[in-house]
Protein backbone atom coordinates (compact mmCIF):
# COMPACT_ATOMS: atom_id res chain seq x y z
CA UNK A 1 0.00 0.00 0.00
CA UNK A 2 3.21 2.58 1.24
CA UNK A 3 4.46 1.44 -2.18
CA UNK A 4 1.81 2.13 -4.40
CA UNK A 5 1.02 5.54 -3.04
CA UNK A 6 4.55 6.54 -3.20
CA UNK A 7 4.82 5.17 -6.69
CA UNK A 8 1.68 7.39 -7.63
CA UNK A 9 2.98 10.44 -6.12
CA UNK A 10 6.36 10.22 -8.27
CA UNK A 11 4.19 9.37 -11.18
CA UNK A 12 2.34 11.74 -10.45
CA UNK A 13 4.99 14.24 -9.83
CA UNK A 14 6.66 13.23 -13.16
CA UNK A 15 3.88 14.00 -14.98
CA UNK A 16 3.55 17.43 -13.54
CA UNK A 17 7.10 17.86 -14.42
CA UNK A 18 7.01 16.39 -18.01
CA UNK A 19 4.01 19.04 -18.39
CA UNK A 20 6.49 21.64 -17.48
CA UNK A 21 9.37 20.65 -19.39
CA UNK A 22 8.04 20.11 -22.19
CA UNK A 23 8.68 16.66 -24.37
CA UNK A 24 11.98 14.51 -22.42
CA UNK A 25 15.24 15.12 -24.01
CA UNK A 26 17.01 11.91 -24.41
CA UNK A 27 18.48 10.81 -21.51
CA UNK A 28 17.67 9.66 -18.03
CA UNK A 29 16.80 11.44 -14.77
CA UNK A 30 19.09 10.09 -11.51
CA UNK A 31 17.18 10.89 -8.32
CA UNK A 32 19.04 10.97 -5.23
CA UNK A 33 17.76 9.17 -2.11
CA UNK A 34 19.08 9.41 1.77
CA UNK A 35 21.49 6.99 2.48
CA UNK A 36 19.66 4.11 3.73
CA UNK A 37 16.74 3.95 1.64
CA UNK A 38 16.06 0.56 0.60
CA UNK A 39 17.09 -0.48 -2.97
CA UNK A 40 13.44 -1.64 -3.94
CA UNK A 41 12.19 2.34 -3.20
CA UNK A 42 15.01 3.54 -4.82
CA UNK A 43 13.95 1.64 -7.78
CA UNK A 44 10.57 2.60 -7.55
CA UNK A 45 11.57 6.63 -7.68
CA UNK A 46 13.35 6.03 -10.59
CA UNK A 47 11.28 3.75 -12.31
CA UNK A 48 8.57 7.12 -11.61
CA UNK A 49 11.10 9.40 -13.17
CA UNK A 50 11.55 6.66 -16.45
CA UNK A 51 9.88 4.07 -16.96
CA UNK A 52 6.32 4.53 -16.33
CA UNK A 53 5.41 7.01 -18.95
CA UNK A 54 5.33 3.72 -20.97
CA UNK A 55 5.03 1.55 -18.86
CA UNK A 56 2.13 2.47 -16.68
CA UNK A 57 1.93 3.00 -12.80
CA UNK A 58 3.32 -0.37 -11.31
CA UNK A 59 4.91 -1.40 -14.37
CA UNK A 60 1.22 -2.77 -15.55
CA UNK A 61 1.71 -1.30 -19.17
CA UNK A 62 -0.20 1.01 -21.46
CA UNK A 63 -1.45 -0.44 -24.66
CA UNK A 64 -3.33 2.06 -26.58
CA UNK A 65 -1.12 5.00 -27.46
CA UNK A 66 -2.96 8.36 -25.29
CA UNK A 67 -1.38 11.53 -25.65
CA UNK A 68 0.02 12.64 -22.46
CA UNK A 69 1.27 16.44 -21.05
CA UNK A 70 3.72 17.51 -22.59
CA UNK A 71 2.46 16.06 -25.84
CA UNK A 72 4.28 12.43 -24.58
CA UNK A 73 2.55 9.48 -25.71
CA UNK A 74 3.20 6.34 -23.83
CA UNK A 75 3.17 2.77 -25.14
CA UNK A 76 4.35 -0.21 -23.37
CA UNK A 77 4.35 -3.78 -23.01
CA UNK A 78 3.47 -4.81 -18.73
CA UNK A 79 6.26 -5.60 -16.54
CA UNK A 80 4.55 -7.54 -14.27
CA UNK A 81 5.88 -11.01 -14.24
CA UNK A 82 8.85 -10.47 -16.24
CA UNK A 83 11.04 -10.39 -13.36
CA UNK A 84 14.81 -9.81 -12.74
CA UNK A 85 15.74 -11.70 -16.04
CA UNK A 86 14.45 -9.54 -18.65
CA UNK A 87 14.82 -5.77 -16.82
CA UNK A 88 18.82 -7.11 -16.28
CA UNK A 89 18.46 -7.76 -19.78
CA UNK A 90 16.81 -4.48 -21.24
CA UNK A 91 18.70 -2.25 -19.06
CA UNK A 92 22.50 -3.35 -18.93
CA UNK A 93 22.09 -3.96 -22.56
CA UNK A 94 20.72 0.25 -23.14
CA UNK A 95 17.73 -1.19 -25.05
CA UNK A 96 16.02 0.76 -22.02
CA UNK A 97 14.96 3.56 -21.71
CA UNK A 98 13.89 3.91 -25.39
CA UNK A 99 13.55 6.76 -27.35
CA UNK A 100 10.52 6.31 -29.76
CA UNK A 101 8.38 3.54 -28.16
CA UNK A 102 8.17 2.31 -31.99
CA UNK A 103 11.44 2.30 -32.73
CA UNK A 104 13.36 -0.90 -32.54
CA UNK A 105 15.27 -1.32 -29.44
CA UNK A 106 19.38 -1.17 -29.88
CA UNK A 107 22.48 -1.55 -28.08
CA UNK A 108 23.06 1.81 -26.87
CA UNK A 109 25.74 3.22 -24.28
CA UNK A 110 23.66 2.51 -20.53
CA UNK A 111 23.23 5.96 -18.38
CA UNK A 112 22.43 4.51 -15.28
CA UNK A 113 24.77 3.76 -12.75
CA UNK A 114 25.58 0.37 -11.25
CA UNK A 115 23.80 0.92 -8.01
CA UNK A 116 21.13 2.22 -9.95
CA UNK A 117 20.63 -0.18 -12.24
CA UNK A 118 20.46 -2.65 -9.38
CA UNK A 119 17.90 -0.85 -7.64
CA UNK A 120 15.53 -1.02 -11.17
CA UNK A 121 16.18 -4.84 -11.70
CA UNK A 122 15.08 -4.59 -8.02
CA UNK A 123 11.76 -3.26 -8.02
CA UNK A 124 10.82 -5.07 -11.45
CA UNK A 125 11.06 -8.08 -9.54
CA UNK A 126 9.77 -7.19 -6.83
CA UNK A 127 6.31 -5.97 -8.85
CA UNK A 128 5.54 -10.11 -9.13
CA UNK A 129 6.91 -13.43 -9.30
CA UNK A 130 9.23 -13.66 -12.34
CA UNK A 131 12.21 -15.59 -13.36
CA UNK A 132 15.50 -14.30 -11.77
CA UNK A 133 18.32 -13.34 -13.62
CA UNK A 134 20.18 -16.33 -15.21
CA UNK A 135 23.85 -17.86 -14.04
CA UNK A 136 25.05 -19.13 -17.36
CA UNK A 137 28.57 -21.76 -16.86
CA UNK A 138 30.11 -21.42 -20.78
CA UNK A 139 33.11 -23.14 -19.51
CA UNK A 140 30.81 -25.85 -19.24
CA UNK A 141 29.55 -25.85 -22.45
CA UNK A 142 30.56 -27.83 -25.61
CA UNK A 143 31.97 -25.43 -28.44
CA UNK A 144 30.94 -28.31 -31.22
CA UNK A 145 27.53 -28.76 -29.99
CA UNK A 146 27.17 -25.02 -29.19
CA UNK A 147 28.14 -24.47 -33.11
CA UNK A 148 24.90 -27.05 -33.70
CA UNK A 149 22.57 -25.58 -31.71
CA UNK A 150 23.29 -22.28 -32.85
CA UNK A 151 23.35 -23.16 -36.01
CA UNK A 152 19.79 -24.72 -35.49
CA UNK A 153 18.37 -22.37 -33.12
CA UNK A 154 20.07 -18.91 -33.91
CA UNK A 155 21.43 -18.80 -37.14
CA UNK A 156 18.42 -18.04 -39.20
CA UNK A 157 18.50 -14.81 -37.93
CA UNK A 158 22.42 -13.76 -36.38
CA UNK A 159 24.55 -15.28 -38.81
CA UNK A 160 26.65 -18.86 -38.09
CA UNK A 161 29.46 -16.24 -37.40
CA UNK A 162 26.65 -14.50 -34.89
CA UNK A 163 27.13 -11.12 -36.79
CA UNK A 164 23.72 -10.26 -37.33
CA UNK A 165 21.18 -10.14 -40.35
CA UNK A 166 17.33 -9.15 -41.24
CA UNK A 167 14.50 -10.29 -40.32
CA UNK A 168 11.22 -8.25 -42.52
CA UNK A 169 10.83 -5.23 -40.85
CA UNK A 170 13.19 -5.36 -38.01
CA UNK A 171 17.20 -6.31 -37.62
CA UNK A 172 19.04 -9.29 -35.92
CA UNK A 173 22.08 -7.70 -34.00
CA UNK A 174 25.44 -8.74 -34.34
CA UNK A 175 26.42 -10.68 -30.57
CA UNK A 176 29.71 -10.00 -30.70
CA UNK A 177 29.26 -7.32 -27.25
CA UNK A 178 26.79 -9.80 -25.76
CA UNK A 179 27.86 -10.91 -22.68
CA UNK A 180 27.12 -14.46 -21.67
CA UNK A 181 24.63 -13.08 -18.87
CA UNK A 182 22.93 -11.50 -21.77
CA UNK A 183 22.95 -14.35 -24.20
CA UNK A 184 21.38 -16.44 -21.63
CA UNK A 185 18.72 -14.45 -21.03
CA UNK A 186 17.58 -13.26 -24.52
CA UNK A 187 17.67 -17.03 -25.41
CA UNK A 188 14.88 -17.14 -22.55
CA UNK A 189 13.01 -13.72 -23.17
CA UNK A 190 12.89 -13.63 -27.14
CA UNK A 191 13.79 -9.44 -26.91
CA UNK A 192 11.85 -8.08 -29.52
CA UNK A 193 10.74 -9.95 -32.24
CA UNK A 194 13.22 -12.69 -31.49
CA UNK A 195 11.24 -15.97 -30.34
CA UNK A 196 12.41 -16.75 -26.80
CA UNK A 197 13.28 -20.92 -26.26
CA UNK A 198 11.78 -22.86 -23.33
CA UNK A 199 13.63 -25.30 -21.64
CA UNK A 200 12.19 -28.20 -23.42
CA UNK A 201 13.54 -26.34 -26.90
CA UNK A 202 16.92 -25.46 -25.40
CA UNK A 203 18.07 -27.35 -22.24
CA UNK A 204 20.58 -24.76 -19.61
CA UNK A 205 23.29 -27.58 -20.69
CA UNK A 206 23.09 -27.11 -24.70
CA UNK A 207 22.09 -22.76 -23.76
CA UNK A 208 25.77 -22.99 -21.93
CA UNK A 209 27.20 -24.75 -25.72
CA UNK A 210 25.59 -21.96 -27.29
CA UNK A 211 26.97 -19.15 -25.36
CA UNK A 212 30.67 -21.14 -25.58
CA UNK A 213 29.97 -20.57 -29.32
CA UNK A 214 28.98 -17.10 -29.17
CA UNK A 215 31.80 -15.89 -27.13
CA UNK A 216 34.34 -18.19 -29.86
CA UNK A 217 32.67 -16.61 -32.37
CA UNK A 218 33.60 -12.96 -31.36
CA UNK A 219 37.26 -14.31 -31.86
CA UNK A 220 37.34 -16.92 -34.37
CA UNK A 221 40.54 -18.93 -35.51
CA UNK A 222 40.25 -17.87 -38.83
CA UNK A 223 42.62 -20.81 -40.67
CA UNK A 224 41.92 -19.15 -44.16
CA UNK A 225 43.57 -16.29 -42.96
CA UNK A 226 41.62 -13.19 -44.15
CA UNK A 227 38.11 -13.29 -42.32
CA UNK A 228 36.25 -10.71 -44.61
CA UNK A 229 34.02 -9.81 -42.04
CA UNK A 230 32.73 -13.55 -41.42
CA UNK A 231 29.63 -13.13 -43.28
CA UNK A 232 30.11 -15.31 -45.80
CA UNK A 233 29.18 -15.72 -49.85
CA UNK A 234 28.66 -12.14 -50.85
CA UNK A 235 31.96 -10.85 -49.51
CA UNK A 236 33.87 -13.89 -50.64
CA UNK A 237 32.24 -13.15 -54.05
CA UNK A 238 32.96 -9.87 -54.15
CA UNK A 239 36.88 -11.28 -53.43
CA UNK A 240 36.64 -13.98 -56.45
CA UNK A 241 35.25 -11.31 -58.86
CA UNK A 242 37.29 -8.43 -58.20
CA UNK A 243 40.70 -9.83 -56.93
CA UNK A 244 40.40 -13.73 -58.01
CA UNK A 245 39.62 -12.84 -62.10
CA UNK A 246 41.50 -10.05 -62.07
CA UNK A 247 44.68 -12.11 -60.74
CA UNK A 248 43.92 -14.60 -62.95
CA UNK A 249 43.56 -12.26 -65.97
CA UNK A 250 47.45 -10.17 -65.53
CA UNK A 251 48.89 -13.65 -64.85
CA UNK A 252 47.35 -14.36 -68.64
CA UNK A 253 48.98 -11.26 -69.79
CA UNK A 254 51.89 -11.75 -68.78
CA UNK A 255 52.12 -15.18 -69.90
CA UNK A 256 50.86 -14.04 -73.41
CA UNK A 257 53.36 -11.61 -73.16
CA UNK A 258 56.67 -13.39 -72.51
CA UNK A 259 55.44 -16.33 -75.32
CA UNK A 260 55.13 -13.60 -77.53
CA UNK A 261 58.71 -11.58 -77.76
CA UNK B 1 8.19 -32.49 -86.99
CA UNK B 2 8.54 -33.52 -90.59
CA UNK B 3 10.21 -31.31 -91.94
CA UNK B 4 12.72 -31.54 -89.05
CA UNK B 5 13.13 -34.90 -89.62
CA UNK B 6 13.96 -34.27 -93.68
CA UNK B 7 16.33 -31.31 -92.89
CA UNK B 8 18.06 -34.17 -90.84
CA UNK B 9 18.11 -36.64 -92.97
CA UNK B 10 19.69 -34.23 -95.41
CA UNK B 11 22.31 -32.72 -93.23
CA UNK B 12 23.43 -36.54 -92.41
CA UNK B 13 23.75 -37.54 -96.12
CA UNK B 14 25.85 -34.38 -97.04
CA UNK B 15 28.07 -35.27 -94.52
CA UNK B 16 28.62 -39.35 -95.53
CA UNK B 17 28.77 -38.45 -99.06
CA UNK B 18 33.33 -38.36 -99.43
CA UNK B 19 34.71 -35.85 -100.89
CA UNK B 20 36.84 -36.43 -104.50
CA UNK B 21 40.83 -36.66 -103.88
CA UNK B 22 42.58 -34.42 -105.23
CA UNK B 23 46.14 -36.09 -106.61
CA UNK B 24 48.98 -33.69 -105.12
CA UNK B 25 52.33 -33.85 -107.41
CA UNK B 26 55.16 -32.72 -104.09
CA UNK B 27 55.17 -33.11 -100.69
CA UNK B 28 56.35 -29.61 -98.27
CA UNK B 29 56.40 -31.49 -95.52
CA UNK B 30 58.72 -34.70 -95.36
CA UNK B 31 56.45 -38.18 -95.06
CA UNK B 32 57.24 -39.78 -92.10
CA UNK B 33 56.68 -43.49 -90.95
CA UNK B 34 53.30 -44.41 -89.24
CA UNK B 35 53.45 -45.22 -85.69
CA UNK B 36 50.73 -47.67 -85.13
CA UNK B 37 51.71 -47.95 -81.42
CA UNK B 38 51.83 -44.56 -80.82
CA UNK B 39 48.17 -44.40 -82.86
CA UNK B 40 46.80 -47.60 -80.88
CA UNK B 41 47.99 -46.11 -77.28
CA UNK B 42 45.46 -42.99 -78.79
CA UNK B 43 42.95 -45.42 -79.67
CA UNK B 44 43.11 -47.39 -75.89
CA UNK B 45 43.22 -44.10 -74.21
CA UNK B 46 40.06 -42.44 -75.89
CA UNK B 47 38.61 -45.99 -75.08
CA UNK B 48 39.56 -45.65 -71.29
CA UNK B 49 37.77 -42.25 -71.40
CA UNK B 50 34.42 -43.25 -72.98
CA UNK B 51 34.99 -46.13 -70.82
CA UNK B 52 34.93 -43.93 -67.36
CA UNK B 53 32.55 -41.44 -69.05
CA UNK B 54 29.94 -43.82 -69.33
CA UNK B 55 31.22 -45.16 -65.81
CA UNK B 56 29.56 -41.89 -64.64
CA UNK B 57 25.83 -43.05 -65.28
CA UNK B 58 26.31 -46.10 -63.97
CA UNK B 59 27.71 -44.84 -60.56
CA UNK B 60 24.96 -42.39 -60.34
CA UNK B 61 22.24 -45.02 -61.38
CA UNK B 62 23.49 -47.83 -58.77
CA UNK B 63 23.15 -46.67 -55.28
CA UNK B 64 24.62 -50.04 -53.99
CA UNK B 65 27.86 -48.89 -55.17
CA UNK B 66 29.84 -47.07 -51.90
CA UNK B 67 31.65 -43.84 -51.68
CA UNK B 68 29.17 -42.74 -54.24
CA UNK B 69 30.36 -38.94 -54.31
CA UNK B 70 34.41 -40.15 -54.27
CA UNK B 71 32.98 -42.66 -57.07
CA UNK B 72 31.40 -39.97 -59.43
CA UNK B 73 34.13 -37.61 -58.97
CA UNK B 74 36.92 -40.17 -60.10
CA UNK B 75 34.79 -41.07 -63.17
CA UNK B 76 34.93 -37.71 -64.59
CA UNK B 77 38.10 -36.84 -63.43
CA UNK B 78 39.70 -39.73 -65.12
CA UNK B 79 37.52 -39.46 -68.43
CA UNK B 80 38.96 -35.89 -68.26
CA UNK B 81 42.54 -37.11 -68.03
CA UNK B 82 42.21 -39.87 -70.26
CA UNK B 83 41.18 -37.58 -72.99
CA UNK B 84 43.44 -35.07 -72.09
CA UNK B 85 46.40 -38.31 -72.62
CA UNK B 86 45.16 -39.28 -75.86
CA UNK B 87 45.42 -35.54 -77.21
CA UNK B 88 49.21 -35.44 -75.28
CA UNK B 89 50.31 -38.84 -77.36
CA UNK B 90 48.81 -37.54 -80.16
CA UNK B 91 50.03 -33.73 -80.44
CA UNK B 92 53.64 -35.73 -79.54
CA UNK B 93 54.04 -38.66 -81.53
CA UNK B 94 51.80 -38.60 -84.55
CA UNK B 95 51.96 -35.15 -86.14
CA UNK B 96 54.80 -34.13 -88.30
CA UNK B 97 56.31 -31.59 -86.07
CA UNK B 98 58.52 -29.04 -88.06
CA UNK B 99 60.06 -26.09 -87.41
CA UNK B 100 60.01 -23.15 -90.13
CA UNK B 101 61.10 -19.96 -89.27
CA UNK B 102 59.21 -17.40 -92.04
CA UNK B 103 57.98 -13.88 -92.19
CA UNK B 104 54.67 -12.89 -92.66
CA UNK B 105 53.84 -12.66 -95.96
CA UNK B 106 51.65 -10.42 -97.28
CA UNK B 107 48.00 -11.03 -97.86
CA UNK B 108 47.53 -12.12 -101.78
CA UNK B 109 49.61 -15.08 -102.12
CA UNK B 110 47.48 -17.62 -102.69
CA UNK B 111 50.47 -19.76 -103.43
CA UNK B 112 51.35 -19.62 -99.78
CA UNK B 113 48.54 -20.07 -98.28
CA UNK B 114 47.74 -23.30 -99.86
CA UNK B 115 50.92 -24.73 -99.31
CA UNK B 116 50.11 -23.71 -95.58
CA UNK B 117 46.99 -25.64 -95.66
CA UNK B 118 48.95 -28.23 -97.46
CA UNK B 119 51.47 -28.60 -94.50
CA UNK B 120 48.49 -29.05 -92.52
CA UNK B 121 46.61 -31.58 -94.13
CA UNK B 122 50.17 -33.78 -94.59
CA UNK B 123 51.08 -33.59 -91.06
CA UNK B 124 48.63 -35.43 -90.24
CA UNK B 125 49.75 -38.35 -93.03
CA UNK B 126 50.78 -40.64 -90.12
CA UNK B 127 47.50 -41.73 -89.08
CA UNK B 128 46.89 -44.58 -90.81
CA UNK B 129 43.16 -45.26 -89.30
CA UNK B 130 42.58 -41.39 -89.32
CA UNK B 131 38.53 -41.94 -89.09
CA UNK B 132 38.80 -44.35 -86.47
CA UNK B 133 40.80 -42.29 -84.40
CA UNK B 134 38.30 -39.56 -84.84
CA UNK B 135 35.22 -42.05 -84.23
CA UNK B 136 37.29 -42.90 -80.69
CA UNK B 137 37.51 -39.07 -79.75
CA UNK B 138 34.12 -38.44 -80.82
CA UNK B 139 32.98 -41.74 -78.71
CA UNK B 140 35.36 -40.39 -75.92
CA UNK B 141 33.31 -36.80 -76.21
CA UNK B 142 30.21 -38.22 -76.49
CA UNK B 143 30.76 -40.56 -73.18
CA UNK B 144 32.09 -37.29 -71.32
CA UNK B 145 29.09 -35.12 -72.44
CA UNK B 146 26.72 -37.92 -70.96
CA UNK B 147 28.71 -38.19 -68.06
CA UNK B 148 28.01 -33.98 -67.22
CA UNK B 149 24.06 -34.05 -68.38
CA UNK B 150 23.70 -36.96 -65.86
CA UNK B 151 23.10 -35.12 -62.64
CA UNK B 152 20.32 -33.68 -64.55
CA UNK B 153 18.26 -36.42 -63.54
CA UNK B 154 18.43 -35.35 -59.56
CA UNK B 155 16.28 -31.98 -60.47
CA UNK B 156 13.20 -34.21 -60.18
CA UNK B 157 10.64 -36.64 -61.77
CA UNK B 158 10.61 -35.84 -65.63
CA UNK B 159 6.55 -37.56 -66.18
CA UNK B 160 5.52 -38.69 -63.12
CA UNK B 161 5.29 -36.24 -60.56
CA UNK B 162 2.85 -37.69 -58.52
CA UNK B 163 5.49 -38.82 -56.05
CA UNK B 164 5.84 -34.96 -55.52
CA UNK B 165 2.01 -34.57 -54.54
CA UNK B 166 2.50 -37.65 -51.88
CA UNK B 167 3.57 -36.48 -47.63
CA UNK B 168 3.46 -38.68 -44.74
CA UNK B 169 0.75 -36.64 -42.97
CA UNK B 170 -2.58 -38.37 -42.73
CA UNK B 171 -5.72 -37.87 -39.83
CA UNK B 172 -4.04 -39.79 -36.78
CA UNK B 173 -0.37 -39.36 -36.91
CA UNK B 174 0.92 -37.77 -33.55
CA UNK B 175 3.74 -35.00 -33.79
CA UNK B 176 7.20 -35.96 -32.34
CA UNK B 177 10.22 -33.69 -31.62
CA UNK B 178 13.93 -34.12 -33.09
CA UNK B 179 14.36 -36.31 -30.54
CA UNK B 180 11.22 -38.51 -31.11
CA UNK B 181 8.76 -37.47 -28.36
CA UNK B 182 5.37 -36.62 -28.79
CA UNK B 183 4.52 -33.05 -28.30
CA UNK B 184 1.76 -32.31 -26.55
CA UNK B 185 -0.70 -29.45 -26.73
CA UNK B 186 -0.04 -28.08 -23.41
CA UNK B 187 3.96 -27.90 -23.86
CA UNK B 188 3.39 -26.02 -27.30
CA UNK B 189 3.66 -22.30 -25.54
CA UNK B 190 2.95 -19.10 -27.24
CA UNK B 191 6.15 -16.61 -28.38
CA UNK B 192 8.02 -19.49 -29.69
CA UNK B 193 8.31 -22.21 -32.72
CA UNK B 194 8.74 -25.83 -32.63
CA UNK B 195 9.84 -28.24 -35.57
CA UNK B 196 7.75 -31.59 -35.31
CA UNK B 197 7.97 -35.04 -37.32
CA UNK B 198 5.53 -37.43 -38.43
CA UNK B 199 6.22 -40.54 -35.76
CA UNK B 200 7.67 -43.20 -37.20
CA UNK B 201 8.14 -41.90 -41.00
CA UNK B 202 11.15 -40.82 -42.83
CA UNK B 203 12.06 -37.61 -41.67
CA UNK B 204 13.81 -37.08 -44.77
CA UNK B 205 11.01 -36.89 -46.98
CA UNK B 206 10.11 -32.84 -48.04
CA UNK B 207 6.66 -33.51 -46.37
CA UNK B 208 7.67 -34.60 -43.07
CA UNK B 209 8.81 -31.61 -41.80
CA UNK B 210 6.43 -28.84 -39.25
CA UNK B 211 6.70 -25.69 -38.13
CA UNK B 212 4.45 -25.50 -35.26
CA UNK B 213 3.40 -22.17 -33.55
CA UNK B 214 0.81 -21.28 -30.66
CA UNK B 215 -0.87 -18.14 -31.00
CA UNK B 216 -4.05 -16.41 -29.84
CA UNK B 217 -7.50 -18.05 -30.87
CA UNK B 218 -8.62 -14.57 -31.58
CA UNK B 219 -5.82 -13.74 -33.64
CA UNK B 220 -6.58 -16.17 -35.88
CA UNK B 221 -8.53 -15.50 -39.08
CA UNK B 222 -7.83 -19.16 -41.04
CA UNK B 223 -9.26 -19.53 -44.70
CA UNK B 224 -12.81 -20.70 -44.88
CA UNK B 225 -12.86 -24.41 -45.14
CA UNK B 226 -10.12 -24.50 -42.05
CA UNK B 227 -12.21 -24.51 -39.09
CA UNK B 228 -10.69 -26.48 -36.22
CA UNK B 229 -7.49 -26.84 -38.05
CA UNK B 230 -6.17 -24.85 -34.98
CA UNK B 231 -7.09 -26.32 -31.96
CA UNK B 232 -6.44 -24.19 -29.28
CA UNK B 233 -5.23 -21.67 -31.22
CA UNK B 234 -1.96 -24.16 -32.28
CA UNK B 235 -1.06 -24.07 -36.17
CA UNK B 236 0.96 -26.02 -37.95
CA UNK B 237 3.03 -25.50 -41.39
CA UNK B 238 5.18 -27.46 -43.72
CA UNK B 239 8.60 -26.01 -43.10
CA UNK B 240 9.92 -26.27 -46.28
CA UNK B 241 9.56 -22.80 -48.01
CA UNK B 242 7.23 -22.72 -51.51
CA UNK B 243 9.85 -20.84 -53.18
CA UNK B 244 13.26 -22.42 -53.26
CA UNK B 245 12.76 -25.54 -50.48
CA UNK B 246 14.69 -24.11 -48.09
CA UNK B 247 14.27 -24.63 -44.35
CA UNK B 248 11.40 -22.09 -42.52
CA UNK B 249 13.66 -21.69 -39.69
CA UNK B 250 13.19 -18.02 -38.51
CA UNK B 251 9.60 -16.94 -36.61
CA UNK B 252 9.12 -12.90 -35.76
CA UNK B 253 7.56 -12.92 -32.76
CA UNK B 254 6.10 -9.31 -31.29
CA UNK B 255 6.69 -8.87 -27.76
CA UNK B 256 4.65 -5.93 -27.58
CA UNK B 257 2.25 -6.20 -30.55
CA UNK B 258 1.26 -2.47 -30.68
CA UNK B 259 4.13 -1.29 -31.99
CA UNK B 260 5.97 -4.18 -33.33
CA UNK B 261 5.22 -6.31 -36.80
CA UNK B 262 3.16 -8.99 -36.77
CA UNK B 263 4.12 -12.53 -36.28
CA UNK B 264 5.12 -14.51 -39.18
CA UNK B 265 6.97 -17.18 -40.52
CA UNK B 266 10.21 -16.21 -42.66
CA UNK B 267 12.23 -18.12 -44.26
CA UNK B 268 16.37 -16.75 -44.31
CA UNK B 269 17.40 -17.90 -47.84
CA UNK B 270 15.50 -15.09 -49.77
CA UNK B 271 12.83 -13.65 -47.06
CA UNK B 272 9.59 -15.19 -47.99
CA UNK B 273 7.63 -14.22 -45.14
CA UNK B 274 4.22 -16.33 -43.91
CA UNK B 275 1.20 -14.84 -41.74
CA UNK B 276 0.47 -17.76 -39.72
CA UNK B 277 -2.38 -15.93 -38.54
CA UNK B 278 -4.13 -16.24 -41.94
CA UNK B 279 -3.54 -19.73 -43.40
CA UNK B 280 0.41 -19.16 -44.17
CA UNK B 281 -0.53 -16.63 -46.50
CA UNK B 282 2.66 -14.87 -48.26
CA UNK B 283 3.40 -11.36 -46.84
CA UNK B 284 6.79 -10.31 -49.08
CA UNK B 285 9.08 -12.12 -50.46
CA UNK B 286 9.51 -13.89 -53.99
CA UNK B 287 7.14 -17.26 -52.60
CA UNK B 288 4.46 -17.28 -55.02
CA UNK B 289 2.47 -19.68 -53.05
CA UNK B 290 0.83 -20.27 -49.25
CA UNK B 291 2.50 -22.02 -47.28
CA UNK B 292 0.70 -25.29 -47.22
CA UNK B 293 -1.01 -25.80 -43.62
CA UNK B 294 -1.63 -28.92 -42.00
CA UNK B 295 -4.76 -29.23 -40.30
CA UNK B 296 -4.47 -30.18 -36.08
CA UNK B 297 -6.26 -32.20 -33.49
CA UNK B 298 -5.40 -32.76 -29.59
CA UNK B 299 -6.32 -36.54 -28.82
CA UNK B 300 -8.35 -37.56 -25.62
CA UNK B 301 -4.53 -37.96 -23.73
CA UNK B 302 -3.84 -34.08 -24.83
CA UNK B 303 -1.09 -35.29 -27.32
CA UNK B 304 -0.78 -33.30 -30.88
CA UNK B 305 -2.23 -35.51 -33.97
CA UNK B 306 -2.48 -34.63 -37.40
CA UNK B 307 -6.40 -34.24 -38.43
CA UNK B 308 -5.35 -34.88 -42.30
CA UNK B 309 -3.31 -34.22 -44.75
CA UNK B 310 -1.43 -30.51 -45.91
CA UNK B 311 -3.94 -27.60 -47.41
CA UNK B 312 -1.57 -27.84 -50.96
CA UNK B 313 1.24 -29.29 -52.46
CA UNK B 314 4.78 -28.99 -50.16
CA UNK B 315 7.95 -27.72 -51.19
CA UNK B 316 8.98 -25.58 -53.89
CA UNK B 317 6.65 -25.24 -57.08
CA UNK B 318 6.49 -27.59 -60.27
CA UNK B 319 4.44 -27.33 -63.14
CA UNK B 320 1.11 -28.38 -62.33
CA UNK B 321 1.60 -27.20 -58.86
CA UNK B 322 -1.64 -25.98 -58.35
CA UNK B 323 -3.64 -29.59 -59.60
CA UNK B 324 -4.06 -31.32 -56.78
CA UNK B 325 -3.53 -31.24 -53.33
CA UNK B 326 -0.95 -33.57 -50.90
CA UNK B 327 -1.53 -36.76 -51.03
CA UNK B 328 -1.06 -39.48 -48.56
Amino acid sequence: MRRSVLLLATAALLLVSVARAGPPSPGVTHVSVPPGTPLVDWGAQLFGANCVTCHGPEGRGIFSSIAGAGGTTGLGPSLQGVGAQAADFYLRTGYMPLEDPHKQPRRSRVLFSEQELQALIAYVASLKQGPPVPTPHPEGGDLAEGLKQFTEHCAGCHQVAAAGGYVTNAVAPALNRATPVQIAEAARIGPYVMPRFSERQISNQQLDSIIRYVIYAKHPDDRGGWAMGHIGPVPEGLVTWFIGIAAIVATCVVIGRRLST
Amino acid sequence: MRRWLIALLVLLLGRLRRRPRLPREERIVEPAPPDRSAENLALALFGCAALCGVAFPVVYAVDAIPHQTQSLGLALGLALAFIAAACIVIGRRLVVTEELEEDYSLPGHPDEEDAVARIVEESGDRFTRKRLLLLAGTGAGTALGVALITPGASLGPLLDVSSLYRTPWRRGVRLVDEAGQRFRADEIEEGTFYTAYPEHADREQMGAPLVVVRLKPEQLQLPGGRRGWAPDGIVAYSKICTHAGCAIALYRKPTFPPVEPRPALICPCHYSTFDPARGGQVLFGPAGRDLPQLPLEIDPIGELRAGGNFSGAVGPSWWGVRNHGARS
